[in-house]
């Protein structure tokens, strides 16, 4: 399909959703068009709260997300969701499952799902997460949901993105918040116990709050919420506990500085991407690459000299 | 760089296995294909505004409860309504031979039926997307 930037703009600002679709599409695959659209498009943005759904595979992220849409759609709010699947380093292929948890809201003409895989992005999200976001704030979403893939310890991007980060914990994982706790639980806005339903519970419960009394006192305490999403139980408390810390955020003015910060932090991703793009066209058009392969197998340079090497000729 | 392939796999109708759609689903993405995968009994609006949504080159569907001829051709002409005729779908399960000619007139681009292999599916959206 031929398309040009302001068709594409047009289409999203006209809430088209083919066009709305095939726009993220173009930003996923790079492809030069969509940055003449992302540069018209921003100042439509900023109206959408933002929320990032992180957590370990399988606490429940997408079910959790299926239901907090029904509850802002009962509020007569608008929902995105972007939701992130891993992409497989070896084929780049990718199975994106968590639509399967959002079956009930998929027809409904206020929610736009969109899957992404990471395409190689480590960090939990893909590199076109956040402008994929921006595409949908643009269209008139209230409310963005971002679901990341299923973490571990390291994958703390959406904090780069969201401007509240609830993290999903279920019970019964014993030791394991101790293990995720090294980074994970440093970026939570909110707490969010999922599968209440079984066993386990009040000690997760505690074990939280008692980790969390010991943060850092100047910052605002994270609140813990009871969920079971199956069910949509203590779903809607959450999203009211969202809107109130949204609100003071608003009003303290520290969701502007978060936003600032982040637009800080995308424009360095934007330049090394760009950097990086540079360097690697002009290593590969020096087509020594394979000479100093071959010297540094010798021992007669190394990587470091090759590096500055190549970006002399920059 | 060649852009991702994005399809989705969707399992419409009521019949309860989704065997044949997840090895369909697996050998895509083995072959470097973003698959969406939206699970079991999809009614064919969910599988349209799933497939407009997440702007997918493909939709393969499968059925294995006999009601291809009538859910086949409606997700086809869902499409039509959305202006979205030009994604390639694609048929497959148990659907027997004589219903192949039907399905292709309204819309579904190839018919696959057990005992296809799934180099050929693979081969056959290279070929057509
Ligand atoms: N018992 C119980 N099961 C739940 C609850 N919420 C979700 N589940 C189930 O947990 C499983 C995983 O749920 P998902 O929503 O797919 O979890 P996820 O975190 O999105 O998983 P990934 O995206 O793969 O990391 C599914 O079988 C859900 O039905 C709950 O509150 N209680
Ligand atoms: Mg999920």
């Amino acid at each position: 399909m031929d398309i040009d930037f302001q068709k594409l703009l047009d289409g999203v600002l006209n809430k088209d959703v083919r066009l709305t679709s095939r726009a993220i599409t173009l930003v996923e695959n790079e492809n030069p068009e969509s940055v003449s659209m992302l540069k018209k498009l921003f100042k439509h943005t900023g109206n959408a709260k933002i929320i990032g759904i992180t957590g370990p595979p399988g606490s429940g992220k997408s079910t959790l997300t299926d239901k907090l849409a029904k509850a802002a759609r009962h509020q007569g709010k608008t929902v995105g969701i972007v939701a992130v699947d891993p992409t497989s380093p070896f084929t780049g292929g990718a199975i994106l499952g968590d639509r399967v948890r959002m079956q009930e809201i998929s027809t409904d003409p206020g929610v736009f799902i969109r899957s992404m895989g990471t395409r190689g992005q480590l960090g939990g999200l893909a590199k076109a997460t956040m402008s994929a976001v921006r595409v949908l704030d643009a269209y008139g979403c209230d409310y963005i949901f971002i679901e990341t893939v299923g973490v571990g310890q390291s994958e703390v991007d959406i904090i780069k993105l969201a401007d509240l980060v609830c993290i999903v914990l279920i019970p019964g994982m014993g030791d394991d918040i101790q293990s995720i706790k090294a980074g994970i639980m440093e970026i939570g806005d909110i707490f969010t116990i999922n599968k209440c339903d079984r066993e386990g519970v009040e000690r997760l419960y505690t074990e939280l709050n008692m980790m969390l009394d010991l943060r850092d006192s100047s910052e605002v305490r994270p609140p813990v919420l009871k969920t079971i999403a199956q069910t949509g139980e203590g779903v809607s408390e959450m999203l009211e506990e969202a809107d109130k810390l949204f609100y003071n955020m608003k009003e303290s003015g520290k969701l502007q500085k978060r936003r600032k910060r982040n637009l800080k932090i995308e424009v360095e991703n934007i330049l090394t991407s760009i950097f990086v793009k540079k360097v690697n066209k002009v290593a590969a058009e020096t087509g020594l690459m394979d000479d100093y392969a071959d010297k540094m197998s010798k021992k007669e340079s190394d990587p470091f000299t090759v590096a500055e090497d190549i970006l002399n000729k920059l | 760089m060649v852009d991702t392939i994005r399809v989705l796999v969707a399992k419409p109708g009521l019949d309860g296995h989704d065997r044949g759609a997840k090895v369909v689903a697996r050998a895509l993405r083995d072959a470097g294909m973003e698959v969406i995968y939206t699970g079991l009994r999809q009614t064919p609006e969910q599988i349209v505004a799933a497939a407009v949504q997440e702007d997918v080159q493909v939709l393969c569907m499968s059925i294995l409860s006999g009601a291809h001829n009538h859910l086949f051709p409606k997700v086809t002409e869902l499409l039509k309504q959305k202006d979205a005729s030009d994604i390639l779908v694609l048929g497959g399960g148990v659907i027997p031979e004589d219903d192949i000619p039907f399905l292709k007139e309204n819309g579904i681009k190839e018919v696959f039926t057990p005992g296809t292999s799934t180099e050929d599916i693979i081969t056959f959206i290279k070929e057509n997307v």
